[in-house]
């Protein structure tokens, strides 16, 4: 079973990125989990159809602890399982902690069943807490990508996610697989997110360009692969499915400092 | 017994062994049961009351009472909004007290529970009230939540609208119900009329009478702490358990308030009582005066015994610091002077006090530390004499010490919560005490042929 998980800028495409990835691999007859890590709980949107899932935390903080999994995982396109792990209302309580109480849940639930070939942890945003860093704590996701663009502020915090791993990388075995460009048409993207992957010491696993269909079909609340199966979208989907299934370069990352990353911006033309 | 506690101090940074100071919901929760018919509630887990609890009953061997909300993991993630209504709703109902002071604990704070806007929303019945204050115990120590908590009852409920009264709001400061009656017993000979926040006599020290109440007869009213705002003025006793409370009277209500040490001692007791003079336009009364030339007296006729002892003193800092005092004129010399709480101002007042006595740079003085370090010192300079809480035992046995308990909490002895160190007869108990300490020491280590029976 490879764990996932799939970090980055907020807004930059994370869900939806992993959600027509999986639909890739699901495709390829793979078993997979999604756990969404974010109280929007808008991480299995595409792939259950838009199903109002309940979500772990709603469950347990309604019926406590004593719960069956299948009131909390639901199956989706491709047969993928999906559960949200939810978390409090905006501006109140825990949401870090939330994660760590919905993931140990999980675990004791026995969703992390033999016949998984993977799962994924959509984690929103940065690694602000703790609780945040629990998909990648004690060795449970041991492949990390993380979702960026040629904007800046998203590599900003690809290279601030970086930290995050490196901080685990020894206690929790914890690998960088390489950097998911989503493209925002920025001019020279390709070359800078390599660039930059390359200084982490790692690689731009892959480049998905910029298409009208991901929103037509976010809109449907399908993923590209089932909305349109013989869109070119959905082509690169699969490839990018194909090449993480292939991937074999997992490394510990070597953070940039502030200075050099805004220096490799400026050698792109950016600053 | 602490064999292992090196010589050798090295610098720590992150580390405290044997700490000398408690969670700040302790001060928090002994303030709130100095106000009359409250329920002190704490926004945690149960595990974080409990001990509070437990602490202060072992100190005054009295039951503390207390509620809490109960976190459970849900609480902890979707905020402790839902247990605090149900608590506040079951509390009222159950337990029926006029007031609920909530303090929140480190799970509360962490998670940034917003207790103002949770207090401003929920339904409280019109006759009754909640106030709040934040005790994270990562800040500061129980001497700051006793602070925050006494600050808290003022923000919601000292009324600066109040009809002016020529009465002195009185703010005593982290001291024993023993000391609270001999302020009060000082206040009134001095023909002073107060309002003491809080009050903690009948409640923390309540007689047997065979009836358990859960609300004994002590304690401040609501009537009393909305009337402070209308106060002539205030003093506040103690720069650590009171500073905090006279700022929130003096921004809230416009009140012109004034910080003084314990009055611990000959000079502490002068201070006091001459502020509380200028206050009444009373001259200090003739039994007062007696009082302190008792006081003297026992100073000079137990000088030989007490002069240059090197004493260690260990505790809460406004105590560390009156226990100083009454030191110094005793003429011991205290070498170490050592609290938990955190605060530079502790370290500066002592060093004040040590060079009015031409002991400019002597000693070794410290916040934010530790008994670890204290045993150190004592391995290092040796100690004539150990004056501080139940917590110094195993040092004093360790090293053969005398040892005098004194300040808070004393867990190990009883009838000290009823006793006052403050004012002249406190100082009388409290110099008797290092005395009989001395000189049983004396007879015991003296040869047989020596021992004298008139001293």
């Amino acid at each position: 079973m490879r764990q996932v998980a799939i970090y980055g800028k907020g807004g930059i495409g994370k869900s939806t990125t992993t959600q027509n990835l999986n639909a890739g691999l699901g495709e390829m007859g793979k078993k997979i989990m999604i756990v969404g890590c974010d109280p929007k709980a808008d991480s299995t949107r595409l792939i259950l159809g838009g199903l109002a899932q309940e979500t772990v935390l709603d469950t347990l903080r309604e019926e406590g602890d004593d719960i069956d999994l299948d009131q909390v995982m639901r199956e989706g396109f491709s047969k993928i399982r999906c559960v949200e792990s939810g978390g409090p209302e905006p501006g109140v309580g825990c949401a870090g902690r939330g994660i760590i109480t919905s993931i140990g849940l999980l675990e004791r639930l026995g969703a992390y069943t033999e016949d998984l070939d993977y799962v994924f942890y959509d984690v929103l945003g940065d690694v602000v807490c703790g609780g945040f860093a629990m998909p990648i704590r004690e060795g449970k996701a041991r492949e990390i990508y993380i979702v960026c663009s040629g904007e800046m502020m998203a590599l900003y915090a690809a290279n601030n996610i970086s930290k995050g791993i490196r901080k685990y990388a020894n206690t929790g075995g914890v690998r960088l697989g390489g950097l998911i460009c989503n493209s925002r048409n920025v001019d020279g993207e390709a070359e800078l997110v390599s660039s930059v992957a390359k200084e982490l010491g790692t690689q731009m696993i892959y480049f998905v360009p910029r298409d009208n269909m991901v929103q037509r079909a976010e809109i449907h609340k399908q993923t590209v692969i089932q909305f349109d199966p013989e869109s070119n979208q959905a082509k690169e989907y699969r490839n990018l499915a194909q090449k993480i299934d292939d991937n074999d370069m997992f490394v510990i990352p070597t953070p940039l400092t502030q200075e050099r990353l805004e220096n490799i911006l400026m050698e792109h033309g950016i600053l | 017994m602490l064999d292992q506690t090196p010589k050798e101090l090295i610098k720590r940074d992150g580390l405290r062994i044997n700490p000398l100071k408690t969670c700040q919901p302790v001060g928090a929760l002994y303030a709130a049961l100095g106000v009359k018919k409250c329920m002190p509630h704490s926004h945690g887990s149960q595990g974080c009351v409990s001990y509070h609890r437990t602490f202060l009953t072992r100190h005054f061997k009295e039951p503390a009472i207390a509620s809490s909300s109960s976190f459970t993991e849900g609480a902890s993630v979707f905020g402790g909004g839902a247990n605090l209504r149900s608590s506040v709703k079951n509390i009222f109902d159950l337990y029926d007290p006029d007031i609920i002071a909530v303090h929140t604990t480190c799970l509360s704070e962490t998670i940034g529970d917003d207790l103002n806007s949770y207090i401003l929303e929920m339904e409280i019945p019109d006759d009754k009230l909640v106030v709040h204050c934040n005790t994270p115990s990562y800040v500061g120590s129980h001497i700051h939540g006793y602070a925050n908590m006494v600050a808290g009852f003022i923000k919601y409920l000292a009324d600066k609208n109040a009809p002016k009264n020529e009465k002195l709001g009185f703010f005593p400061g982290f001291v024993n119900p023993g000391d609270l009656r001999e302020y009060k017993r000082l206040l009134e000979l001095m023909g002073v009329e107060f309002i003491m926040l809080p009050d903690q006599t009948g409640v923390m020290d309540s007689p047997m009478t065979g009836v358990y109440e859960m609300f004994p007869k002590g304690g401040t009213t609501i009537e009393e702490i909305r009337a402070l705002g209308g106060v002539k003025e205030a003093l506040a006793m103690g720069d650590f358990a009171s500073t905090e409370p006279a700022l929130v009277l003096k921004s809230k209500c416009g009140v012109e308030t004034k910080v003084l040490p314990l009055p611990f001692g000959v000079e502490g007791t002068d201070k006091f009582l001459m502020e509380l003079s200028r206050i009444s336009g009373n001259p200090v009364p003739k039994v007062l005066e007696e009082e302190r030339g008792r006081l003297i007296d026992l100073m000079l006729d137990a000088n030989p015994y007490f002069y240059a002892k090197r004493c260690s003193i260990f505790g809460d800092p406004d105590t560390v610091l009156g226990i100083l005092s009454l030191a110094l004129e005793l003429g011991m010399k205290p070498i170490h002077l050592i609290t938990g709480t955190p605060g530079e101002l502790f370290e500066r007042k002592a060093k004040e006090i040590l060079a009015a006595y031409g002991l400019e740079g002597e000693g070794r003085v410290k916040s934010s530390g530790d008994l670890f370090e204290l045993h150190q010192w004592i391995k290092n300079d040796g100690s004539d004499l150990l004056i501080g809480t139940s917590y110094g035992k195993q040092i004093a046995k360790a090293e053969d010490l005398p040892f005098v308990r004194a300040g808070f909490p004393v867990l190990d002895r009883y009838g000290h919560a009823y006793e006052p160190l403050l004012g002249y007869q406190g100082g009388l108990i409290l110099a008797k005490r290092i005395a009989d300490t001395i000189m049983d020491r004396m007879d015991r280590d003296v040869l047989d042929e020596d021992l004298e029976v008139v001293m």
